[in-house]
């Protein structure tokens, strides 16, 4: 029951980035609210479901991006595998975590953005998609990581109180 | 009789004093005496309605705060009410000029039939310039046909579910387009960009352009109608070493603003794959 929870957040947090969090942009880079609450729910203590929530992001973004299915899928899976890695050794600084987590699922997923469009025929130079698109992106889902790693942390402690509980 | 004189000369006597006090009023020998006495009227009155008033504000007061409370709220909520009705009618007064910029354009192009859409959202990815809309195939959208707004060329449709499909814009990276310029009649090809810059190519080195000239598309490649304004060129950058001229192009669209599409729907794009020629082993 507790992963279904996934399907209205997330459907949500796509809707909103569709809606209005592409349209505000920094260079040519904006925010991506969806991997970032991906990110703060996997590194939520108790939460047993992050993978599920990479899985539901992946299929509800690639509904809606013109990018094959496979560079979503992968962009969150691998920001939940950073997560749980990084969250094992530097589990007590939530915060560091994040912001290394954000920073290094931000550029592995515009990383695999940016290789998929230039193996297909798109010209994108590397240091316009770097400083462009990547850097402000990252940046901007820096700023919006410590919001959102809050709000997640009140929903992970709504949906799991008896565990926080028996603390 | 006595009391009839009596009463006769006490009326007299009545009337004189009256009718001289008049006269000594209206001669103005009472001047002092008649401002001392208004004064003392006015003096009293003011004591008493002074008085008057503060015990009625004593007795009135916390009930005509509650009340203005109250009436202020009220206040507050039709102003917040006129202030919202204000923003939507100046929405809707921007969207009935947009609407009628693209009723004018449709009725400018005659030969071409259209759907009016809303851009409901952009792609998450910030590679890529792609547009979502309100329109699908109920409403007999299909793949491939082209997108104009009143200005000129926006993209084409690329994907289409019920209600809504996704357009590439001309501006993202992998969209490209055969093109001609209007003055010279001259073919190239434009291609976008991640940054949303539109580029001019494989333009021949011994062709003369000029910035201001109108791009237009030519219809090569079956993708789009020909003659759809896209832009203007801005920049030319010819070097002896290479072999054609590029140019950038400033487009006619305002792709930050995008808000309502129109959808050419008698229009079917040619698919020219089966004619490429591919190498055989």
């Amino acid at each position: 029951m507790r992963s279904l929870v996934a399907f209205p957040v997330l459907t949500l947090a796509v809707i909103i980035q569709s809606a209005i969090v592409s349209r505000i942009s920094l260079l040519a880079g904006y925010a991506d609210l969806t991997l970032v609450i991906v990110i703060a729910w996997s590194l939520q203590d108790d939460v047993t479901t992050a993978w599920h929530w990479a899985f539901v992001a992946g299929a509800l973004t690639s509904f809606i991006t013109a990018l094959p299915w496979a560079i979503p899928f992968t962009a969150f899976l691998a920001a939940v595998f950073f997560s749980m890695t990084l969250q094992k050794r530097i589990w007590q600084a939530p915060l560091i975590a994040l912001f290394s987590v954000t920073f290094l699922a931000s550029l592995f997923s515009h990383l695999l953005s940016f290789v998929y469009l230039n193996v297909t025929g798109a010209s994108i130079p590397f240091n316009d998609a770097f400083s462009l698109v990547a850097l402000p992106s990252m940046l901007l889902n820096l700023l919006i990581a410590i919001p959102v790693f809050w709000l997640m942390r009140d929903l992970a402690r709504w949906i799991y109180p008896i565990e926080e509980e028996e603390e | 009789m006595k009391d009839l004189l009596s009463r006769s000369l006490q009326t007299t006597i009545v009337i004189l004093v009256v009718g001289g006090i008049i006269a000594l009023a209206l001669g103005g020998y009472f001047g002092s005496a008649s401002n001392w006495f208004s004064s003392l009227l006015v003096d009293t009155q003011t004591w008493f309605s002074t008085r008057y008033v503060a015990i009625q504000d004593f007795f009135a007061a916390p009930r005509d705060v509650n009340s203005l409370r109250q009436r202020n709220a009220e206040l507050e909520s039709e102003a917040a009410a006129l202030r919202a009705q204000v923003i939507e009618l100046s929405e809707r007064a921007s969207q009935v000029d947009t609407l009628a910029a693209l009723v004018n354009y449709s009725r400018v192009n005659p030969e071409s039939s259209y759907i009016a859409a809303d851009v409901i959202g952009r792609d998450p990815s910030p590679f890529l310039h792609y547009v979502i809309i309100n329109r699908g195939s109920n409403d007999g959208i299909l793949r491939g046909m082209p997108v104009v707004t009143d200005q000129g060329l926006v993209g084409r449709v690329d994907a289409v579910i019920a209600d809504a499909a996704r357009i590439q814009l001309i501006t993202d990276p992998s969209a490209v387009i055969n093109v001609h310029l209007q003055n010279s009649d001259i073919e190239a090809v434009l291609s976008g960009s991640v940054t949303g810059d539109l580029t001019l190519s494989l333009i021949p080195q011994d062709v003369t352009i000029e910035e201001g000239d109108l791009v237009l598309t030519s219809g090569l490649g079956g993708g789009f109608p020909t003659d759809l304004p896209i832009g203007q060129v801005t920049n030319i950058r010819k070097r002896e070493a290479d072999l054609f001229q590029q140019a950038s192009v400033q487009p006619v669209v305002d792709f930050s603003r995008l808000t309502i599409v129109l959808i050419i729907t008698n229009f079917r794009p040619v698919d020219i794959e089966p004619l490429i020629p591919t190498l055989t082993p």
